[in-house]
């Protein structure tokens, strides 16, 4: 038997986004075991909240991450509706859908660049990067903001789109199909790829399950299970199926990611089509009382808002379970055994957000 | 791949040499605070509203002090503002090395008891 020595990966490593640190411990270039620790960059925002406004909160909740910060803010603003009983504009409801989903399109596109890199391959990443910024743009014009957009508020949004916008969405969709299916066909098909990906970070099915794992993550070992379902907000009137691999390896969970970013696009199509005419905001009064739970599909899995409040304008408890959070576990399970060189590739198909993990 | 290197040799680079030349802005883009503060009755609610604490209001010294590395655009001191002196202009603030802080002063009161009335709002 050779012997094991343990190298540090992280938390500061080229490949590496965001900062986690691994201990891996190596026998030869085989990890025998991943122990991973965290807060590095711990901020405290959920403690913010015992000395905010509950409304001036969101934009808070809106900072928790640099990538999906329009669902944290939405979600945040779904718990406090909640226990205010405040029923929100249907309008609202499908903006807040539109921009959901531009944010996941852009989310997993940054993620497919970051992984094109975390290979090596750098042209994929400028490509990747380069359609994400068309989806950028679309958040600009519609909201004022590229990544934090600033628009959601407890009752509602605080921006319109109008007709003549929504239409101009719609004509982008077919370009942005057209980009889609290059970038998937090059995940798809490229050597490069494959070799990297395939058979590459094995989470079965059941143990996916038991790890408890979400998102893609879970959707890559062959559960469809996709919070959006549940049909909270819009979801209800927007049908899909969520994207489904059965291979549970690197490739499936990238792939999970490229296929929904057509699932996205559908969406979007389906809810200009349908959004209603109306308010966009309703009035809200008053201070919370009570305690809600509320969950949404973020681009990289089920994000929980806990709030609860008793009666004031602050909160007593903001406590968010983030998506990376629950996939940390399955991802312990899947370097177990890996080649050194292929930590760098299976630490990013959990699409790892620590800033939104420890917050 | 042979397609997209084609393209890209006709249309040339999808990137813009920031900051020599001016970002892209849109109608609705948030970039940077302003106080129009001649209508400022400083009433303070900015500053007790403002999530990043980036605004301070001094009512006695009738000053206005925003500190630009601290503001996140959010606009929440815009829709509070009773006078709507606030605003965000589109264009984002050039690149600097040294933190900004920008104190303006309103001028002297001359009717104090309109003042008065505009301050009991916040």
């Amino acid at each position: 038997m050779s012997r094991q020595i343990i190298v540090p990966f992280g938390p500061q490593h080229p490949v590496l986004p965001e900062p986690i640190h691994l201990d891996l411990v190596l026998e030869d270039e085989r990890v025998v075991e991943a122990i991973p620790s965290i807060g590095y960059i711990h901020r405290g925002l959920e403690k913010l909240v015992e000395k905010r406004d509950f409304r001036d909160y969101v934009f808070i909740s809106e900072r928790i991450c640099g990538i999906c910060s329009f669902i944290h803010g939405a979600t945040y603003c779904q718990g406090v509706e909640k226990i205010m009983g405040v029923e929100i504009p249907r309008r609202a409801e499908f903006l807040r859908a539109i921009w959901s989903e531009h944010s996941r399109m852009h989310s997993h596109l940054l993620w497919l660049g970051c992984f094109a890199d975390s290979m090596g391959y750098e042209n994929l990443f400028m490509n990747c990067w380069k359609v994400r910024e068309k989806i950028l743009d679309v958040m600009e014009r519609t909201t004022g903001g590229r990544i934090i957009q600033g628009v959601n508020r407890v009752g509602g949004v605080s921006k319109d789109i109008d007709a003549e916008e929504l239409k101009r969405i719609a004509s982008g969709i077919p370009e942005l199909r057209a980009d889609f299916t290059e970038l998937t066909r090059i995940f798809d098909e490229d050597l490069t790829v494959q070799t990297r990906t395939k058979g590459i970070g094995m989470l079965p099915r059941d143990k996916a399950w038991d790890l408890g794992a979400v998102g893609p993550v879970l959707r890559g070992s062959g559960h469809a299970v996709d919070t959006r379902c549940t049909g909270y907000g819009a979801y209800d009137e927007l049908d899909f199926k969520p994207v489904v691999r059965n291979e549970s390896d690197c490739y499936a969970r990238c792939m999970v990611r490229a296929e929904e970013l057509f699932t996205s696009l559908d969406l979007v199509e389906k809810a200009i089509d349908r959004i209603p005419a109306g308010d966009i905001l309703t009035k809200v009064r008053g201070n919370p009382t009570g305690e809600f739970h509320a969950r949404a599909e973020q681009p990289r899995g089920e994000v929980i808002h806990y709030v609860k409040a008793n009666g004031k304008k602050n909160l007593v408890r903001h406590r968010v379970r983030t998506p990376t959070l629950a996939n940390v576990p399955p991802l312990v399970h899947m370097l177990a055994g890996c080649e050194l060189a292929d930590v760098p590739v299976i630490v990013l198909t959990i699409d790892p957000c620590i800033g939104c993990m420890e917050r | 791949m042979a397609i997209t290197v084609l393209k890209n040799l006709v249309k040339g680079p999808d990137t813009i040499r920031y900051p020599s030349q001016p970002a892209k802005v849109t109608e609705a883009t948030r970039g940077h605070l302003v106080n129009r503060i001649e209508d400022c009755t400083f009433c303070s609610l900015c500053q007790m509203h403002c999530p990043a604490d980036a605004i301070k209001v001094s009512r006695p010294d009738r000053t206005w002090t925003l500190n630009q590395f601290q503001c996140v655009i959010c606009g929440c001191c815009v829709s509070y503002c009773p006078k709507d002196c606030l605003l965000i202009e589109q264009t984002y603030l050039p690149p600097t090395t040294e933190e900004i802080t920008v104190t303006l002063k309103g001028p002297d009161e001359e009717k104090p008891e309109e003042q008065g009335s505009g301050g009991t709002r916040g």
